[in-house]
């Protein structure tokens, strides 16, 4: 008996139009846990370093994690992971919503796919019926309309859908895999399912998930359950709204945009409004939201209501997703809320991430008012600041003219319109768009989180310890009172002595050691979060979340048998992120792209920023050039992992002895 | 017919604020699960939220009693413009659908309110004051309950007839 995990994935090899239900290897729960951490051992031991986006070797693993369909909160997360298109590297982005559990109930932990289909379908699953099914009629319909049809065309109303739109199909890098309120959007994932020819992915499952302990588990999360109602109903003192709750960003419950619209940047990522935020906008904006807002929804047993259906005027039905509501807006300087709601609907259909996308719309709007881009280009484009945006959202999706260009990403658009493009593209990082911050101060945890993570975008690596210090002390001796989310009692020294200005300030506190040990920490939150399907809502990405390292191990030990402390959670997790990086290695990922947007910061420290790096790779028992060492590998049992570097020239046997020593103070 | 005072046991459901989530689904398949909590299955569980997205339909249903024949005619009901299937609000088991049917076994399922808890865990476990449980007294005209045994029994008549039962249990008595 297989608990918390159904010990089955289902491979499908699309070219030869194989579907195999496969028992997986009940060890690799011990090594590797499931989610995230049992993909990416998947993508390495099966898809060849040379492997390109479109080739039909590339995976796409659709994946559960741990504790998905189980009585656990907020387990509700869909993994989906491939070679991007946009970076070359193992992409992951995930999705909340109603997917990866009722995959769990149709028996199946993963979907992991290969090859391509010869012609456009969709796959059911239907407990043991799995079938891959036509889906010629459904060629150029939206991504939330094709969720619909397929509901009625099988007649079940509780079929849980993942499904592309036009971008999708037609390969745009940027293009999102959208289900119920979620959508899986970073990297691609998209284009990987639209060149595999795979328009939807549906499944039904009526079989049961077991709990080796059941009665222990639900005991713990009457706890968790008691600090979730606690945290509702009091949200941190002292903080911006925005920061003070659980779940998701609260965008759909939360009028008050003042510090996303002043803090962050608008268009290609440029211009702070420091003083947008009026009366007025404010009287405005909250007739728009409350208005378009028909109720607030949740994702698969969530108590938070992080989502929202949205009926604006003639617009078709459609639910929102948090950062969506602004990106659009803010990208294309447009100052009425209502915007937001019309232009996400038709983004949501074409399939398109609502980060990326945004930016790649503006970045071509500046190249057009510098004379890079031409009249010609843009015929037939309107003038009006929605109107445009539009028009140039609908070239990209349709892959026509210089949306054709422009739906590669900012990046290689940049290279291959020349001309003095690639000065635009200012806001990548190892060729992705990242938020739309330009600040003043260096930080060096976010200088971390940025350069090094292998999520490659900002959003959902941080989370846990304060985005900045807090200016007096008593508020930070009050917010290190009660806060037994740490992994050490440590921190709470970190977090009183860091001041907003002075010698204990950005850029020189934390210092690397310090901000080494913090952002290794919060990493490790995420890989823990992405390995059991958690929303990380509700573990790494808030402020003292209900999940934390001192209740993750009671839940898995309850959930699967196999007991693990916290010193065992690390390791597993541990291995996963230094296995996922020795991939990322060998698909030529090196120091030299290890760099946040050049202009993120105002003031730069160079000196700094690299004794900030090398620190950390130290730390994480990496070479400098951020390649796991030899002796780190064997530590996590990844010995294999090392001969392989070796043999492939990427790692010198012996290498950075100094880097491999055991960090005493790492997760 | 004398008249007795009776609790009656209600859930009040504001599906207005229902969000989707299904989390009364995990847990009623959860604690009805043998032994308890061993398993999660929301296909065997006893409340089922009907969801129509889109159409701004999310509608919680308890499971009632078992009916062995389908509704001669179906109604279908418009409320505040939307409009709802015509067995959306029937808590019954019955032919016409795979609702409340144990997906293992197609046996019916029932709420019983979590009976011998203190109240129904569904309530307990829906944080957004969805489901509100009531009590309150009734006074109701007295009928016999009837117990276990005397269902069985009347079963056993049902199917063989009064006379021989009674020799069954005459003969059976007497052996003891």
């Amino acid at each position: 008996m297989r608990y918390a995990e159904t010990g089955y994935n289902l491979e499908i090899d699309l070219t030869r139009g194989n579907i195999e239900r496969v028992e997986t290897d009940p060890q690799l729960l011990e090594t590797h846990l499931g989610g995230l951490g049992t993909s990416v051992k998947l993508h390495y031991d099966r898809v060849p370093p040379e492997t390109k986006a479109f080739d039909p070797e590339n995976l796409l693993i659709y994946s559960s994690g741990l504790l998905c369909g189980t009585p656990a909160f907020s387990a509700n997360r869909t993994i989906v992971s491939f070679i991007s298109p946009q970076t070359d590297l193992l992409a992951y982005p995930m999705m909340g919503g109603f997917w990866a559990s009722e995959l769990k109930y149709a028996g199946y932990d993963k979907v992991v796919i290969r090859g391509k289909s010869p012609k456009l379908i969709y796959i059911w699953i239907h407990n043991d019926k799995v079938e891959l099914r036509d889906a010629t009629h459904l060629k150029g319909k939206g991504a939330v309309e094709t969720q619909e049809l397929i509901r009625k065309e099988l007649k079940n109303p509780y079929v849980q859908i993942s499904a592309i739109g036009l971008a999708g199909e037609n390969r745009c890098f940027t293009a999102s895999i959208e289900q119920s309120r979620s959508s899986s959007s970073r990297g691609g994932g998209g284009a990987v399912m639209g060149d595999k020819n795979i328009k939807a992915i549906a499944v039904r499952g009526t079989k049961a998930i077991h709990l080796a302990r059941g009665a222990e588990f639900m005991e713990h999360m009457k706890e968790i359950r008691k600090y979730i109602d606690f945290r509702n109903a009091n949200p941190l003192p002292g903080l911006m709204p925005i920061l003070s709750g659980i779940g998701s960003p609260q965008m759909m419950k939360h009028v008050d945009e003042k510090w996303h619209t002043e803090s962050f940047a608008w268009g290609n990522a440029r211009v702070r409004r420091k003083d947008f935020w009026t009366k007025e906008i404010e009287k405005n904006w909250e007739k728009s939201q409350t208005g378009a807002i028909k109720r607030f929804i949740s994702c698969f047993n969530c108590p938070q209501q992080c989502g929202a259906l949205i009926a604006h005027k003639d617009v078709p039905r459609y639910m929102m997703k948090c950062f969506s509501k602004l990106t659009y807006a803010m990208a294309a300087f447009v100052d009425d809320l209502d915007f937001s709601w019309e232009i996400c609907q038709r983004a949501f259909e074409y399939g398109m991430d609502s980060f990326s996308t945004p930016q790649i719309l503006a970045f071509g709007f500046e190249l057009y008012e510098a004379g890079i881009l031409t009249d010609a280009d843009f015929k037939g484009c309107p003038t009006d600041k929605e109107g445009r945006f539009f028009w140039l959202l609908d070239r990209i999706a349709r892959r026509e003219g210089i949306g054709d260009v422009l739906a590669d990403g900012t990046y290689w658009a940049a290279r291959r319109i020349g001309n003095g493009a690639e000065a635009f593209d200012h806001n990548t990082t190892k060729k992705h768009e990242q938020m739309n911050i330009k600040l003043g101060m260096f930080d060096p945890l976010y200088y971390l989180m940025y350069a090094t993570n292998e999520k490659v975008s900002i959003t959902q690596i941080e989370g846990n310890w304060p985005q900045a210090a807090f200016p007096k002390k008593e508020h930070r001796e009050a917010f290190v009172k009660d806060w037994p989310q740490l992994p050490d009692e440590k921190f709470k020294k970190y977090f009183l002595d860091w001041e907003p200005r002075g010698e204990n300030a950005n850029p020189h506190y934390p210092t690397p050691e310090i901000a080494s040990q913090i952002v290794d920490w919060m990493e490790m939150l995420h890989n823990i979060d992405d390995a059991l399907g958690l929303c990380a809502g509700m573990g790494s990405f808030c402020l003292k979340p209900p999940y934390h390292i001192h209740n993750y191990p009671k839940l898995i030990s309850s959930a699967t048998g196999m007991d693990v402390d916290n010193d065992g959670l690390k390791k597993i997790v541990n291995r996963s992120r230094n296995l996922h990086r020795a991939l990322n290695n060998m698909r030529g990922l090196r120091r030299a792209e290890e760099l946040p947007p050049e202009d993120h910061w105002k003031h730069r420290f160079p000196e700094l920023e690299e004794a900030l790096m090398m620190h950390y790779y130290q730390f994480k028992g990496w070479t400098e050039d951020g390649i796991p060492t030899r002796e780190r590998l064997k530590d996590l049992d990844l010995g294999y992992v090392a001969d392989d570097l070796i043999n492939r020239g990427i790692l010198n046997d012996g290498q950075d002895q100094k880097n491999s020593e055991n960090h005493q103070d790492r997760c | 017919m004398a008249k007795i005072k009776k609790i009656v046991k209600t859930i009040k459901i504001d599906a207005d604020k229902c969000n989707g989530c299904r989390t009364c689904e995990v847990i009623c398949a959860a604690y009805h699960s043998q032994p308890k909590y061993s398993s999660v299955n929301p296909a065997a569980s006893r409340i089922r939220i009907i969801t129509h997205r889109l159409d701004d339909i999310w509608l919680p249903v308890f499971a009632g009693e078992y009916s062995p024949s389908e509704c001669m005619g179906r109604d279908k009901y418009v409320i505040d413009g939307k409009e709802y299937g015509e067995c959306t609000f029937c808590r019954a088991t019955c032919p016409s659908r795979d609702m409340f049917k144990d997906p293992d076994s197609g046996l019916p399922l029932k709420c019983d309110m979590c009976e011998g808890e203190d109240g129904p865990l569904c309530v307990e476990w829906c944080l957004n004051d969805v489901l509100i449980y009531e009590e309150r007294e009734e006074e109701v005209e007295a009928s016999i309950e009837m117990e276990e045994m005397d269902a069985g029994l009347a079963a056993m008549i049902d199917k063989y007839g009064v006379d021989k039962v009674t020799t069954a249990f005459a003969r059976m008595a007497q052996n003891k």
